[in-house]
C-alpha cells in the first residue's frame, strides 16, 4: 500500500434549501484516503452517504437551492473550486462512481459498448476502433461472457448483474485513482451480490484504487474493507479500522445497528435487539447529540452538547467516535467482550 | 406426477392453510406461458410461521398472491381450514378470503395516500361487518394502533405521506389486523426497511402472532431474516419447491444445492464456498424452465439424471424434505 | 418483424374502414337539403325530388355507403355539386399539397424552436431562463392564433414589407418562391404550436434529467450539452412526437384561419366553403383523405417508438 493521499475531505457540508426547511443532508464531514485503501460508508437511509459521496465527486455543486461548504481534494486538485472544465476531466480519469440501481444507471436507449467507448473516445481520444477493443477488453476484466456480442446489445437485454458489471467497467475506464460505489448491489438479487462486491475489490486492491464503499448492509462492508465509517443523520459517528467497529463498536448507534440485524447462528424466534424510534427529520434535527432521542444511554448532557468527533482508541490504529458516553473498549471491558465477540465472528 | 411431491404435508394434524398441487401460469401471447408456480404445495399449522425463500423471480409473490385467490391460480387446490377457496363464486370468495391478509413489500404505495391513517384502518370493518357503535369502532381502531405500536393520538389524522417506511408498514399491519384474519401473508414486508426499522418490524409481528393466534406465511429472500420469524423453511427456485427445512437447522443441515447457494451468497458469509459458475449463470427463462430439475442449469453437481427425471421431495432427515437426486448429507 | 407488420397494417386498414363510414355518415346526416344546394331556391318540389334521385341520394344508406367506398378504392370520389361541377379528386389533389407543406413547415419550425428552447430551459430548472421561457410560452398560448398571424401580416408584410401576404406560388412553378411565400403561413402555425412544444419536452427532459443514467454520464466527464443531445433527448421525446402526430393531422384538415388570413388555396378553406354551399361529395372526399393521412401518419408514429426505445422493440419481437 503506498502512502500516497488521494483523497482528502474537510468539514465538508451540503445544505439543500427544501419547502420544509434547510436540509444539512452532510453536516461537517472529513476523511482522508490513500491509494490502494478502502473505507466502507455505512448507515440508514437518509443518513446522508449518497449526498457525501455526490459531493465528493463534485456532482453536487453550489446553485440556488443547494449550497457545498469545506473543501474536497482528489489528487491534490479542490474539486468544487474547479471550473466545470477541469472538474470534467477530473470524472474522467482520476474519480469515477458506480451507482445503486443498474436498471436506471445505463441509458435504455444506448447500446452498451456505446456506454464505455464515448468516454474512451473523449478522455484518452481513442478513435473508434482503438475504444471498442479497449472496451470489450474492460467487459471481459469484469467478468461478462461473450463481450464482443454484449457491445452491441441494450441494457434491458441483460440480467442485473450482468448491467452492474457494465457499469463497473464505464467506471474503471479511464483507470480512476478513486472509485466510489454507492450501494452497488443494493438493487441486486441475493445470488449475485456477493459476487459484484468480490469483482469490486479485487479489482480495487489490482489497481490500487482508493475505494469508498457505501452501504446499508454490515454484511457487504464486513471484510471487505480497511476502515468503516459509520454515519447518524449528516454526521460521522464513528469510524476505525473495520474490525475493530465490528468487534467493539463505542458509539451506541453502531452497537445497536449490529445488534438489529438477524444472524444466521441464532436460533430462531430470537428477539431482536431494535433500535427504538427512528431516524430525525433532516430540516428539523435535535439539538445536542442527534441519536440521543434513540439512544438506550443517553444523559441530559447529550440533549444541549453536541459530542465532537474525538480519537478514543487504545490501540495503534485510530478509532474516532462522537459520543459523551462511548462505550467501553472491548478489551478492557471484561464481561461485556464476549457477546461481542461472537457476533463480530458472524458479520464478518 | 410433474408435481414437486406432497410428502412434507401433514395432514393429520389439521393445518389451518393447505395448498395442493398449486399451478400458476400467465399466458404472454404466441402459445408462450410464463410458468411461474409449477405445482407447489403446502401446509401451514396453526400458530405456525411458513418462510418462503428464494430469489427473485422465482414465484414467491405468484404463490403468495395466488393463495389469497388474486387471481385465482390455474390449477390447484387452496383449503382455508375445512374451506375449499378455488372455484367459490365471488361473494363467498370476499368473505373467505378477509380470514387471510396480505401484507406487501412496499408499504407507503400500498396505503392510499389520499386517506388518513383512521379511515385507512377502519374501512377494513365495514367489508368484514364489524357491528358496533361508532364508539365501538373507534376503540377498536385505537387499540389496534397502539398494538402495533403507533400512538393513536400522533397517527391519527395523518396521511402515508407523512409517515416514515416502518411506520406505514404498521398501518398495513394494523390495517390487516382490523380484519380479524387466522393467516398473515407477509410478501417481503421488511425488504424495503432499514435494519433498525426491519429489526422493529420483525419484533412486532412476533408479538402480533402471539398476541391475535395467527399462523404466518413469510415470503423474504434474506436467509437470516426468514431463520429469524419461521419454523419451518420453503425454499422456492423457478416456481417449485427445492427443500422444507425447519428453520432451526438451515444454515447447518440444508442439503439441496440451490439452499447452499442461498446460503454461500450471503455478503457477509466468510468462506462458504459459492461456485463462481454456478451464480454466474442466469435464472432460466420462466418461459421454457429446463427439463427435470429446473436447477440444473446453475447446479455444480448435476448429472444425467437430473436432466432427465424430475426429482420428487422425500425426507432426508426427520422434518426435512429435499427434491434432488444428489442431496448434500454429510453422515 | 413481418409479422408485427402485417399485423398492423391489418390494423390500419379497420381503422380506415371504419373512418370512412364515419364520415360518410356524418356528412349524410348534415342538415341542409343537397338537392336545393344545386338547384337553388324556388323549385317544385317534384323537381328537387327528381334531383335527389339523379344525384343517387334515394336508396339506402348502407348501399349508398358501400358504392361510394368502391368507388373511392379506384379513385373517383365522385363529381361537386356546385358549378362548374369539378372532379372532387382533382380540387382535393390540388389543395392537398398547400395544407400539408404548411402544416410540415410550421411543425418543423416548431421543432427547430421549442428543442433548443426546452433542451435551455430544463438544464436551468427553476433558474430566470426557465421561468422567463414559461412566461413567453404561456404568453404565446394565451394569444388567440388569428391575432399572432395578424400581426405577423402587420409587421413583416405591411409594415417592413420583408414578405409577401395573400398570394400562393406552387412548389413545382418556383420551389424558392414557394418557400418565401410559406414563410409568414407557416410561422403563424409554428407560433401556434411552439409553446405546447416547448412545455411538453420541457417536462420530459426534467424527468429525464433527474435519472440516474444522466447522472452517471456526467460522472464520466461527458459534456452538458453532449449529454442533453446524446443521452437526454432521445428519451425524453415520446410525448412530443405523439404530440406532433396528432398536431401534423389536425394542421392538415384545420389550417383554415391561417388559409383565411394569407388567402391560401388549402384543405381548410375548401372543406369549409364546400360544406356551406352543401356540395356533400367535396365534403365527404376531403374529409376521408384528412381522417386517412391522419390515421397513417399515427401509425407510422407508433413504429417510431420502437426506434425511440429499444425495450418496446423487444416485447411485440
Ligand atoms: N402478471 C404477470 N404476467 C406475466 N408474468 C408474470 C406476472 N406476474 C409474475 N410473472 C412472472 O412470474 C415469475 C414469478 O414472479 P414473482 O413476482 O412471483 O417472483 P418473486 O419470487 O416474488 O420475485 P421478487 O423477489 O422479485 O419479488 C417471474 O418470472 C415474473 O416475471
Ligand atoms: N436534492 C436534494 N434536495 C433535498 N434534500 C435532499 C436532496 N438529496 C438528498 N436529500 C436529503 O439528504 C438526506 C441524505 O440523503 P442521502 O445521502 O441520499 O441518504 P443515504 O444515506 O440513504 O444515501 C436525506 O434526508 C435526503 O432526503
Ligand atoms: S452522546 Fe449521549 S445520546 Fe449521543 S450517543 Fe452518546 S450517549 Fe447516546
Ligand atoms: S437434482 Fe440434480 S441438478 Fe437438481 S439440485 Fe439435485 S443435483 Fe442439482
Ligand atoms: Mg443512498
Ligand atoms: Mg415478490
Amino acid at each position: 500500500m503506498s502512502d500516497q493521499t488521494v483523497l482528502e475531505v474537510e468539514d465538508v457540508r451540503t445544505e439543500f434549501q427544501t419547502a420544509r426547511g434547510v436540509v444539512r443532508a452532510v453536516d461537517g464531514v472529513s476523511l482522508s484516503l490513500r491509494a490502494g485503501e478502502t473505507l466502507g460508508i455505512v448507515g440508514e437511509s437518509g443518513s446522508g452517504k449518497s449526498v457525501l459521496g455526490r459531493t465528493i465527486m463534485g456532482l453536487i455543486t453550489t446553485g440556488h437551492t443547494t449550497q457545498v461548504h469545506g473543501s474536497v481534494r482528489i489528487a491534490g486538485q479542490d474539486v468544487h473550486a474547479s471550473s466545470p472544465k477541469e472538474r470534467r476531466r477530473l470524472w474522467g480519469s482520476e474519480v469515477a462512481m458506480v451507482f445503486q440501481d443498474p436498471m436506471t444507471s445505463l441509458n435504455p436507449v444506448k447500446r452498451v459498448g456505446t456506454h464505455i467507448t464515448e468516454a474512451l473516445r473523449l478522455h484518452l481520444g481513442l478513435d473508434k476502433k482503438a475504444a471498442a477493443e479497449r472496451a470489450i477488453d474492460l467487459l471481459r476484466q469484469v467478468g461478462i461472457p461473450e463481450p464482443a456480442r454484449r457491445m452491441s446489445q441494450f441494457p434491458h437485454e441483460l440480467s442485473g448483474g450482468m448491467r452492474q458489471r457494465v457499469v463497473i467497467a464505464m467506471a474503471l475506464c479511464c483507470d480512476p485513482k478513486l472509485l466510489i460505489a454507492d450501494e452497488p448491489t443494493t438493487a441486486l438479487d441475493v445470488t449475485v451480490q456477493k459476487q459484484i462486491l468480490d469483482l469490486l475489490t479485487s479489482l480495487a486492491e489490482s489497481r490500487q484504487m482508493a475505494t469508498i464503499l457505501i452501504s446499508h448492509d454490515l454484511g457487504a462492508v464486513a471484510g471487505r474493507t480497511d476502515r468503516v465509517q459509520v454515519m447518524y443523520a449528516g454526521r460521522v459517528v464513528e469510524r476505525s479500522a473495520t474490525g475493530e467497529v465490528f468487534e467493539g463498536p463505542r458509539h451506541p448507534y453502531t452497537e445497536g445497528l449490529l445488534a438489529s440485524i438477524p444472524r444466521l447462528s441464532d436460533p430462531p424466534h430470537t428477539t431482536l435487539r431494535a433500535i427504538v424510534g427512528s431516524p430525525p427529520n433532516m430540516a428539523n434535527p435535535p439539538d445536542g447529540c442527534r441519536f440521543a432521542p434513540r439512544c438506550p444511554y443517553v444523559q441530559d448532557r447529550c440533549r444541549t452538547e453536541q459530542p465532537e468527533l474525538l480519537e478514543i482508541g487504545v490501540r495503534r490504529t485510530s478509532h474516532v467516535a462522537a459520543c459523551h458516553y462511548p462505550l467501553p473498549d472491548v478489551d478492557t471491558a471484561g464481561d461485556a467482550a464476549p457477546p461481542r465477540a461472537a457476533l463480530a465472528e458472524e458479520i464478518s | 406426477m410433474a408435481g414437486s411431491g406432497t410428502a412434507h404435508l401433514r395432514p393429520e394434524q389439521a393445518p389451518v392453510l393447505t395448498v395442493d398441487d398449486m399451478v400458476v401460469e400467465f399466458p404472454v401471447g404466441r402459445g408462450q406461458k410464463v410458468h411461474a408456480v409449477s405445482g407447489l404445495s403446502l401446509d401451514l399449522l396453526a400458530g405456525e410461521t411458513l418462510g418462503i425463500l428464494g430469489e427473485s423471480g422465482c414465484g414467491k409473490s405468484t404463490a403468495g398472491r395466488a393463495v389469497m385467490q388474486l387471481p385465482s391460480p390455474t390449477s390447484g387446490r387452496v383449503r382455508l381450514g375445512e374451506r375449499e377457496l378455488t372455484g367459490l363464486t365471488s361473494r363467498p370468495l370476499r368473505k373467505a378470503r378477509s380470514r387471510m391478509q396480505m401484507i406487501m413489500q412496499d408499504p407507503t404505495s400500498s396505503l392510499n395516500p389520499r386517506r388518513k391513517v383512521k379511515d385507512l384502518v377502519t374501512e377494513g370493518l365495514a367489508i368484514w361487518g364489524f357491528e358496533g357503535t361508532k364508539q365501538e369502532k373507534e376503540e377498536l381502531v385505537r387499540e389496534t394502533l397502539s398494538a402495533v405500536g403507533l400512538d393513536p393520538d400522533v397517527v391519527w389524522d395523518r396521511r402515508p405521506h407523512e409517515l416514515s417506511g416502518g411506520q406505514c408498514q404498521r398501518v398495513c399491519i394494523a390495517r390487516a389486523l382490523m380484519m380479524n384474519p387466522e393467516v398473515l401473508i407477509c410478501d417481503e414486508p421488511v425488504s424495503a426497511l432499514d435494519v433498525s426499522v426491519q429489526a422493529q418490524i420483525l419484533n412486532l409481528l412476533e408479538r402480533t402472532k402471539e398476541r391475535y393466534d395467527l399462523s404466518m406465511v413469510f415470503i423474504a429472500h434474506d436467509v437470516s431474516v426468514v431463520k429469524n420469524i419461521s419454523d419451518r423453511v420453503m425454499v422456492l427456485y423457478l416456481g417449485k419447491t427445492c427443500e422444507v427445512i425447519p428453520s432451526g437447522r438451515i444454515d447447518s443441515d440444508a442439503a439441496h444445492p440451490y439452499t447452499q447457494m442461498l446460503l454461500a451468497s450471503i455478503p457477509g458469509a466468510g468462506d462458504r464456498e459459492l461456485s463462481d459458475s454456478a451464480a454466474a449463470v442466469e435464472l432460466p427463462s420462466p418461459l421454457d424452465p429446463p427439463s427435470g430439475c429446473r436447477f440444473r442449469t446453475r447446479c455444480p453437481l448435476a448429472t444425467e439424471r437430473c436432466a432427465a427425471e424430475e426429482p420428487e421431495l422425500r425426507e432426508v432427515r426427520p422434518g426435512q424434505y429435499v427434491a434432488c437426486h444428489h442431496p448434500i448429507i454429510e453422515e | 418483424m413481418s409479422r408485427r407488420l402485417v399485423l398492423r397494417l391489418g390494423e390500419l386498414v379497420a381503422v380506415l374502414l371504419l373512418v370512412s363510414f364515419g364520415v360518410f355518415m356524418m356528412v349524410s346526416l348534415m342538415p341542409g337539403d343537397p338537392a336545393v344546394a344545386v338547384l337553388g331556391e324556388g323549385h317544385t318540389a317534384e323537381e328537387y325530388a327528381a334531383k335527389r334521385t339523379e344525384l343517387g341520394l334515394d336508396g339506402n344508406v348502407f348501399a349508398r355507403y358501400v358504392e361510394w367506398l368502391g368507388n373511392a378504392l379506384t379513385g373517383d370520389l365522385g363529381r361537386s355539386l356546385v358549378p362548374p361541377e369539378n372532379d372532387v379528386v382533382g380540387r382535393v389533389l390540388a389543395a392537398l399539397p398547400v395544407s400539408v407543406e404548411l402544416a410540415t413547415m410550421g411543425l418543423l419550425m416548431a421543432l427547430l424552436l421549442a428543442i433548443p428552447l426546452a433542451m435551455w430551459s430544463a438544464s436551468h430548472e427553476g433558474g430566470l431562463v426557465d421561468r422567463a421561457i414559461g412566461a413567453s410560452m404561456f404568453a404565446i398560448l394565451s394569444v388567440p392564433s388569428f391575432l399572432g398571424g395578424l400581426l405577423l401580416i402587420a409587421i413583416f408584410a405591411n409594415g417592413l414589407g420583408w414578405f409577401p401576404r395573400a398570394q400562393w406560388v406552387r412548389f413545382g412553378d418556383s420551389p424558392l418562391d414557394n418557400l418565401y411565400h410559406a414563410f409568414l403561413p407557416a410561422l403563424t402555425i409554428a407560433l401556434m404550436e411552439l409553446a405546447l412544444f416547448t412545455r411538453v419536452l420541457r417536462n420530459d427532459l426534467l424527468v429525464t434529467l433527474h435519472e440516474d443514467y444522466i447522472l452517471a454520464a456526467r460522472a464520466k466527464g461527458m459534456p452538458p450539452l453532449r449529454i442533453l443531445l446524446r443521452d437526454a433527448l432521445r428519451p425524453s421525446s415520446f410525448s412530443l412526437v405523439t404530440l406532433l402526430g396528432i398536431s401534423l393531422g389536425r394542421l392538415i384538415g384545420s389550417t383554415v384561419i391561417v388559409e383565411y388570413l394569407f388567402a391560401l388555396p388549402g384543405m381548410g378553406s375548401l372543406v369549409i366553403k364546400s360544406a356551406n354551399q352543401g356540395d356533400f361529395p367535396m365534403v365527404q372526399g376531403a374529409v376521408l383523405l384528412i381522417a386517412a393521412i391522419y390515421v397513417v401518419i399515427n401509425a407510422g408514429i407508433d413504429l417510431s417508438y420502437g426506434y425511440l426505445d429499444p425495450r418496446t422493440r423487444r416485447a411485440h419481437a
